[in-house]
């Protein structure tokens, strides 16, 4: 066969999985993917293909996450767990730069440009339309540098859903299940009776150079059809809906609208559902001086709009309220995050209904938001 | 419409989050927890000028930053002047700092006061304390050309005489022919003869032709908000009234989140606003 190109669509047994991520660790890359933690699938190192989650997949629904054992001996046969690639490009915790006394002023030296190239294995559709987020705001306008250096270095290996979780609801989004952009290469695992295979999709030339060394073939017509009927079986079972049509403006005109605070009554403002979700980027900085005084860092953090000192001012914090810090919350990723990126913050993942420790789930909230107020409610003073 | 606060300035070309060394020149005392404080480049580098109602983020060694706006004459391009008031640990460091101390800035961030949009007409400043630094730039700058605008009126609120800032220029606007300067606090001791009450209650007796007005007002969101209603129960258009926000803020460039405010980021898309933009949030609690 001629060598792989852009556009091609190339078929790869499943016995030959090893030999791919061989190609990407030989290409350089440090190969991140699925594995199975403390319970849950989450993203790490993948050394060999045993340490992807093979046979496994979860049960999802509002409040709740449960491995499960399969049938069958998928290599994909699970959605999106706790984690997200946001971890890799925005870390939870990153140093900025270091400054050192000299005389006495002194200098600054940023962050050296971080040279690790990734290789994201497995990442679904929504996490595809996330990192078109993420892009918007890390170098839509004033450019992140570390965001910048881990994000073009970085190989995005899509899969495509074969199945979809409880939580689920890309298809109201429109962003998944299908991958229809933004890949290096796109997987969909086909595992019928005794076959068991890859339909690859190249996407560009860093995707096809690693399948050099991959033995691959012309995918065919039957290929490409089966992949896309598994991609329609999924789309047809999404755990979850949610009417987008006018969602901006029902979310923002509606600032007293009872459901807020029936929500806030819930609501722990644990954090935990933006620290799951993939495109909630706010952040916090710190200032790490060492103990001789000589010396000192500036790092940052991951931070909730859910945390009373988010907001802090001199006297006391803007948003004090459980109520208007859920409100925040979801005004922003629906609707307000229109006006600032031209696009919703929401992917549909389903990540923070899932890990939300009380099960409010976003998609029931929309639809309570959707149902008017009682009249007396409607612009009462607050 | 052609006004330099619509032209979002371009990001300063700087290492963002990288703040570029300044010496302290002079820090004087304004009041028991205020300090102005005069910096200039410590190795020749330095941050582009700010214009009035900007702000750079002013970084103290091994303690962090805070976002403090330019309170000098933006005319003059050699050093940059601060008034900070001691709030919290790291504003508590700033003022403590002395002459010959480094300190970090980086910036200048956000829109300024439309400027250009005041040219020609009557100006209404309005200060609540601490507001009243950002708007100095203001004052010198229209000083500096006084025949291009109107009346001017300048409306300060204080807690108490003890918490004005710049007491003696204050004096000496006070005295000047061509503007005029009302104080007013919230308490006063015998020793004071200036007036007594709320700022807004400076409103009814301000001079000024309501249609042809640009009002600026900064100080506590309470005060402003008040005052822009009763400046525009007045008269003055909402699309004439321009208000300072305060937010959290952690990097300036609006990425950490924090001083969001609706659609807008207050870094970015600020510290100044438009009335007419902002009053539906003004009016909602907690947003
Ligand atoms: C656009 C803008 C312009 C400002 N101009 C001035 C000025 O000219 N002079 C002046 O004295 N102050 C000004 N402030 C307020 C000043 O930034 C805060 O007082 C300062 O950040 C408080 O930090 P701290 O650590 O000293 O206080 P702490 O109370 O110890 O701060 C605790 C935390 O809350 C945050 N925080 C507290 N208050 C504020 C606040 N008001 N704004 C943002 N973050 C806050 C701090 O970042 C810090 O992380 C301005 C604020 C903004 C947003
Ligand atoms: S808001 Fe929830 S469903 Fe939407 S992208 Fe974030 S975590 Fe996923
Ligand atoms: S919505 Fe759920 S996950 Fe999010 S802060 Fe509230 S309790 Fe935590």
């Amino acid at each position: 066969m001629t060598a792989p190109a852009v556009g091609d669509h190339l078929r790869m047994d499943r016995r030959d999985f090893s030999t791919f991520l061989a190609a990407l660790q030989s290409s350089g890359y440090r190969v991140v993917g699925p594995t199975i933690r403390d319970g849950a699938i989450v993203y790490g190192d993948i050394r060999a293909e045993t340490d992807l989650p093979i046979g496994w997949t979860e049960r999802q629904e509002a409040g709740t996450y449960r491995l499960e054992r399969r049938a069958d001996a998928a290599l994909f046969g699970y959605v999106v767990g706790p984690h997200s690639w946001k971890k890799y490009l925005f870390p939870a915790h990153e140093r900025l730069w270091t400054a050192r006394r000299e005389g006495t002023s002194f200098a600054v030296t940023p962050e050296p440009v971080d040279e690790t190239r990734y290789a994201f294995v497995g990442m679904r559709a929504c996490e595809i339309a996330a990192l078109d987020v993420t892009d918007k705001v890390f170098l839509g306008g004033v450019r992140d540098p570390g965001y910048e250096a881990r994000r073009t270095r970085a190989l995005r290996i899509a899969v495509q859903c074969g199945q979809a979780g409880g939580t689920c609801f890309c298809v109201s989004m429109g962003t998944g299940p299908g991958v229809t952009h933004g890949y290096d290469l796109s997987l969909t695992e086909v595992l019928e009776g005794s076959r068991h295979e890859f339909l690859i999709a190249v996407g560009s030339e860093a995707g096809a150079a690693v399948l050099a060394s991959v033995p691959v073939q012309s995918a065919g017509p039957d290929l490409d059809r089966t992949a896309e009927r598994i991609v329609s079986t999924t789309a047809a079972s999404m755990g979850r809906t949610m009417e987008t049509v006018g969602l901006r403006d029902l979310l923002l005109s509606q600032p007293d609208h009872p459901a807020w605070d029936r929500v806030a009554k819930r609501c722990l403002s644990c954090t935990n559902c933006t620290m799951a979700c993939p495109t909630c980027f706010c952040h916090t900085t710190e200032e790490v001086p060492s103990l001789e005084a000589d010396q000192t860092e500036r790092w940052r953090r991951w931070d909730s709009c859910f945390n009373l000192e988010f907001t802090k001012l001199h006297t006391a914090s803007v948003r004090t309220s459980g109520m208007s810090r859920y409100r925040q919350w979801l005004t922003h990723k629906l609707g307000s995050w229109h006006d600032q990126f031209g696009m919703s913050g929401c992917v549909g993942c389903g990540r923070c209904i899932t890990w939300c420790p009380v099960g409010i789930d976003i998609t029931e909230e929309v639809s309570a938001l959707r149902t008017p107020a009682p009249r007396a409610a409607v612009g009462a003073p607050r | 419409m052609a006004s330099e606060h619509f032209a979002r300035p371009a990001p300063p070309a700087q290492v963002p989050m990288a703040p570029v060394p300044y010496e302290v020149r002079s820090q004087t005392a304004e009041t028991d927890d205020t300090a102005t404080l005069v910096l200039a480049p410590a190795d020749g580098t330095h941050v582009p000028p700010a214009r009035p109602g900007q702000f750079n983020m002013v970084y103290v060694f091994g303690v962090g930053e805070a976002a403090i706006s330019l309170s000098g004459d933006a005319s003059d391009s050699t050093v940059i002047v601060h008034t900070v008031r001691a709030a919290g640990r790291i504003t508590e460091a700033i003022v403590r700092a002395s002459a010959g101390q480094a300190l970090g800035v980086r910036g200048p961030y956000g829109r300024g006061w439309p400027m250009d949009l005041a040219r020609g007409k009557d100006v209404v400043l309005m200060a609540g304390g601490l507001g009243l630094p950002p708007l100095r730039p203001v004052l010198y700058e229209m000083l500096r050309h006084r025949e291009q605008y109107g009346r001017i009126e300048v409306m300060l609120g204080a807690r108490t005489p003890k918490d004005l800032v710049y007491y003696p220029e204050i004096q000496s606007w006070r005295h000047r022919a061509d503007l005029r300067f009302q104080v007013t606090v919230d308490a006063a001791g015998r020793d004071w003869y200036g007036d007594v009450g709320l700022v807004t209650a400076r409103i009814p007796d301000a001079r000024f032709e309501p249609a042809n007005t640009v009002a600026f007002l900064c100080g506590p969101e309470i005060m402003m908000k008040n005052s822009a209603r009763d400046l525009e129960a007045r008269g003055v258009p909402a699309t004439a009234i321009w208000l300072s926000m305060e937010r959290n803020m952690k990097c300036a460039v609006a990425l950490c989140g924090h001083c969001q405010y609706g659609p807008d980021f207050v870094c970015r898309d600020g510290p100044v606003f438009r009335y007419r933009e902002i009053r539906d949030r003004l009016s909602c609690r907690e947003v």
